[in-house]
């Protein structure tokens, strides 16, 4: 096979609560749509509560690209359409009936079809926004022709789920999601696997891909990363990458015909008290999952994992893109000296902590800044953890006085918040740099439409 | 601790705002998480962060300061007996050293974290950390009998000047204890050079040239030994003598990751090749002192370790570091040797670098910009 890319810098921040290998089925008929997941879409309302829908309704579609619509996961009804401040539409819920009905967008063999059908019965069922592009993060454009397609076969965030696991079985699917997509670019279709610790068949026998191997700490297992060391972005390039569960749910609409929004989920952290998977389909609520299964501490709940997840309360719902729950306890309490004593249980990559001491130790972090934010005053702090060819603290400076040329300069279309993830968690001066990443992405994409 | 919460709990109204002591919000901040790390959670970006920060960082350079701040107060003590010819024990000697130093840090912190507070309020920020360590470097790199008013002013000039007119901490251009000293030099020449500031109350007819000055007028054969010059048991500013001390000091600094080991090798090496080059040149006396005895004399130990480390003033980007390095270590040498108004150049040199950093720091980003953008032609073309 190929030769191994091998990432040196990095981090692989060791939590307690890995998933057990068992994959346990999740019983919930709640499930909810956010509009909020997807970066630069404006949601136009489909559909009014109380209104039934199968499985591949259109829900709500995109403002101005009204091509790009979101379907309902499941059949049911729609509970409730809920909205935040000045009207931005939050979550639409929708309680499933348990008939499973769905809309027949007609099974057919990719292999048979050409690039614009392909393409229509995506965008028509609702599988479109798997597929998504840097720069930018955002759902792909069908009228565009990407370089290449990258899929991370792999994650390497704390406590992320298995994917060999959570593929096994689906072979044939995969394959079937694969020819689709093989179909939607004249370049490579990059299928990225870990060196060391992919080994199911599903991966590495697929046809029709460039199997590439990385080895190394997280973010090895970041897209972004990896197109950084196989075929990295120039200015006007566009790339698409998927995460294999997309790949499954595109394999299976051409399969069956039908829109099945299955998703494999790893419950994780220091507060679930048996730490899983769970079957389930996208959307679903956080409450039925964790229910008896969490300690009686304080608690946060992230959709996704500790270093990009999304905030959510006990009644909100898990992401559109994200395969994990992550439970860690809250951090609201005081600590008398915490700065000036030793700390022998605290997680710091600093040397200045005891800890580094320690390199196996398995953590249970809380969610304090221990610390107040303060000016950017340590260097080469982030060169440790970043393993792109990038000068990050220049890149963050120039997106903080949005100096558009030397974003582009620096390289501001290679990298994605969830790059810069690490930089802010070793971070001296607790500045919030994934926010302001997303910032200078936003306004980049801004200036170049 | 739980009562002494409560207590923090109950005063903390009168300062937020519309409360009594509106006024003093940055100050009651200040002391608040000086006894409390806060119970600030995240909310976006990353939920978990590293339980490293500003305090933790300046903390630990303040006790790499503690050995040659130790060291200086025996020695003040030491060079003052020394002078008029006393051996006494060790305990005198300490006490004389803290008569002399402790009121140049009490005078250093005061005047400075006045400013520091002062502005922080004026800002709506909390005070940054940073003064921590500027107010400890100030003492070190002042003559033991230097009068306090001049610390006070010095300590103020660099904190406006130096630090506060830029934008505050992280912004400054300058080392701001290093604009202390460099204020001072220039200011008031004759408090700050010449060979009698360096002993604290000599005795007139003892000789308190520093090393430096000796070599100046190119007294080679009356230099101190290596090993006193080593020990840093000679006249001096107070905390720069122990090139010991500092080594100790810098381990702390190198092991915790907090000061650049790529600075300090870089700073060395530079000396040291300028050393050598003058070897080879070998036009006086001084250009044939052996290249390592640059750096055990003087302000470079302490300007290596301490000064060119500060990561605001240096250059930002790792391989800038180097080349920002090499030629803090050049130019100190370059000036001791060639300057006869300027006994000790590395105060000069890190100034000047310090000028020159974020020019360095371009270039070396220029390669990397150079480098994405023909990636791009080669694409296109």
């Amino acid at each position: 096979m190929s030769t191994v890319t091998k990432i040196k810098k990095g981090l692989d921040i060791k939590l307690i609560g890995e998933a057990e290998k068992t994959i346990k089925d999740l019983v919930t008929d709640q499930f909810a749509i956010k509009p909020t997941d997807f970066i630069g879409v404006f949601p136009k309302l489909l559909v009014k509560e109380g209104d039934t829908v199968k499985a591949g309704t259109p829900i709500f579609k995109d403002k101005y690209r009204d091509n790009i619509v979101f379907s309902s996961q499941v059949s049911g009804k729609i509970k409730e359409i809920k909205r935040g401040a000045k009207r931005v539409l939050l979550e639409i819920k929708i309680e499933a009936d348990g008939k499973d009905e769905a809309i027949d967008f007609k099974a057919e063999d990719p292999k048979t079809l050409d690039r614009e059908k392909i393409i229509q019965k995506l965008l028509d069922s609702g599988v479109w926004p798997f597929i998504r592009q840097r720069p930018y993060s955002v759902i792909a454009n069908p009228a565009d022709n990407p370089k290449a397609i990258f899929i991370s076969t792999f994650d390497t965030a704390p406590l992320a789920p298995d994917n060999d696991l959570i593929v096994h079985g689906h072979g044939e699917a995969f394959q079937t999601g694969i020819d689709a997509l093989s179909k939607l670019t004249n370049g490579k279709i990059h299928l990225n696997i870990d060196a060391n610790a992919t080994h199911s068949k599903v991966f590495t026998n697929s046809k029709g891909v460039q199997i590439n191997q990385f080895s190394g700490p997280h973010p090895a297992g970041n897209v972004g990363v990896q197109i950084n060391k196989i075929d990295p972005l120039n200015k006007g390039e566009v790339i698409w990458y998927l995460y294999p569960q997309d790949v499954l749910a595109i394999g299976r609409l051409f399969a069956t015909g039908r829109y099945d929004a299955s998703r494999v989920v790893a419950l994780t952290g220091s507060e679930v008290l048996r730490p899983a998977y769970y079957k389930t389909k996208i959307g679903a609520a956080i409450e039925p999952l964790v229910k008896g299964n969490v300690s009686d501490t304080e608690k946060r709940f992230i959709s996704g994992n500790v270093l990009t997840g999304t905030k959510i309360d006990l009644d909100g719902y898990m992401s559109f893109y994200h395969t994990q729950a992550t439970v860690i306890p809250e951090g609201n309490y005081y600590e008398l000296f915490g700065w000036a004593l030793p700390g022998f249980n605290k997680f710091s990559v600093s040397k200045s902590f005891p800890s580094f001491l320690f390199k196996n130790k398995k953590y249970r972090l809380d969610t304090n800044y221990h610390g107040g934010e303060r000016a950017l005053v340590m260097t080469g702090e982030y060169e440790k953890v970043f393993p792109f060819d990038i000068y990050p603290m220049q890149l963050i400076k120039a997106i903080i006085v949005e100096d558009i040329d030397l974003m582009e300069n620096l390289g501001i279309y290679e990298v994605d918040e969830e790059d810069f993830a690490l930089c802010e968690v070793i971070d001296t001066s607790k500045t919030n740099i994934q926010e302001i990443i997303r910032r200078g992405l936003d306004l980049m994409r801004k200036e170049m439409s | 601790m739980k009562a002494l919460r409560e207590f923090v709990d109950k005063q903390k109204p009168h300062f937020e705002k519309g409360g009594r002591f509106e006024k003093l919000h940055s100050t009651f901040d200040a002391f608040e998480t000086f006894l409390f790390v806060p119970n600030k959670v995240t909310t976006s970006g990353a939920h978990i962060r590293d339980a490293i920060d500003m305090k933790r960082t300046m903390i630990i350079v303040v006790l790499a300061l503690i050995p040659p701040l130790l060291f200086g107060i025996w020695n003040v003590g030491y060079q003052h007996f020394l002078s008029h010819g006393m051996t006494p024990d060790f305990w005198p000697m300490i006490g004389f050293g803290l008569l002399k130093v402790l009121p140049i840090i009490i005078v250093s912190y005061v005047t400075g974290l006045a400013i520091e507070f002062a502005f922080a309020q004026a800002r709506g920020h909390e005070v940054n950390e940073g003064f921590l360590v500027s107010g400890m470097l100030i003492p070190l790199v002042m003559p033991p009998d230097v009068p306090l008013w001049m610390v006070a002013v010095a300590t103020a000039f660099a904190v406006i000047i130096g630090k506060e007119v830029f934008g505050g901490t992280g912004m400054n251009i300058l080392n701001p204890a290093l604009t202390a000293r460099a204020f001072l030099f220039f200011a008031y020449p004759s408090e700050m050079s010449g060979d009698s500031v360096w002993i604290a109350e000599k005795a007139d007819a003892f000789s308190g040239a520093t090393p430096l000055g000796q070599l100046l007028v190119l007294d080679t054969d009356k230099l101190p030994t290596d090993w006193s010059m080593f020990l840093g048991t000679i006249p001096g500013s107070i905390g720069e003598t122990s090139t010991i001390a500092i080594l100790l000091g810098a381990i702390v600094l190198v092991a915790t990751g907090i000061g650049s080991f790529r600075i300090m090798a870089s700073v060395v090496a530079g000396g040291l090749v300028m050393g050598l080059l003058f070897n080879l040149w070998g036009a006086n006396e001084y250009m044939n002192i052996p290249a390592y005895q640059h750096l055990i004399m003087g302000g470079f130990a302490f300007g290596t370790v301490y000064m060119a480390t500060d990561p605001v003033s240096a250059s930002q980007t790792n391989r800038g570091k180097l080349f920002y390095g090499f030629l803090i270590g050049f130019i100190a040498v370059l000036i001791r040797v060639f300057n006869p108004a300027y006994p000790e150049g590395m105060m000069l040199a890190i100034l000047l670098m310090n000028v020159f950093a974020p020019l360095i720091d371009h270039y070396v980003i220029q390669s990397n910009v150079k480098k994405r953008l023909k990636r791009a032609k080669a694409v296109a073309a």
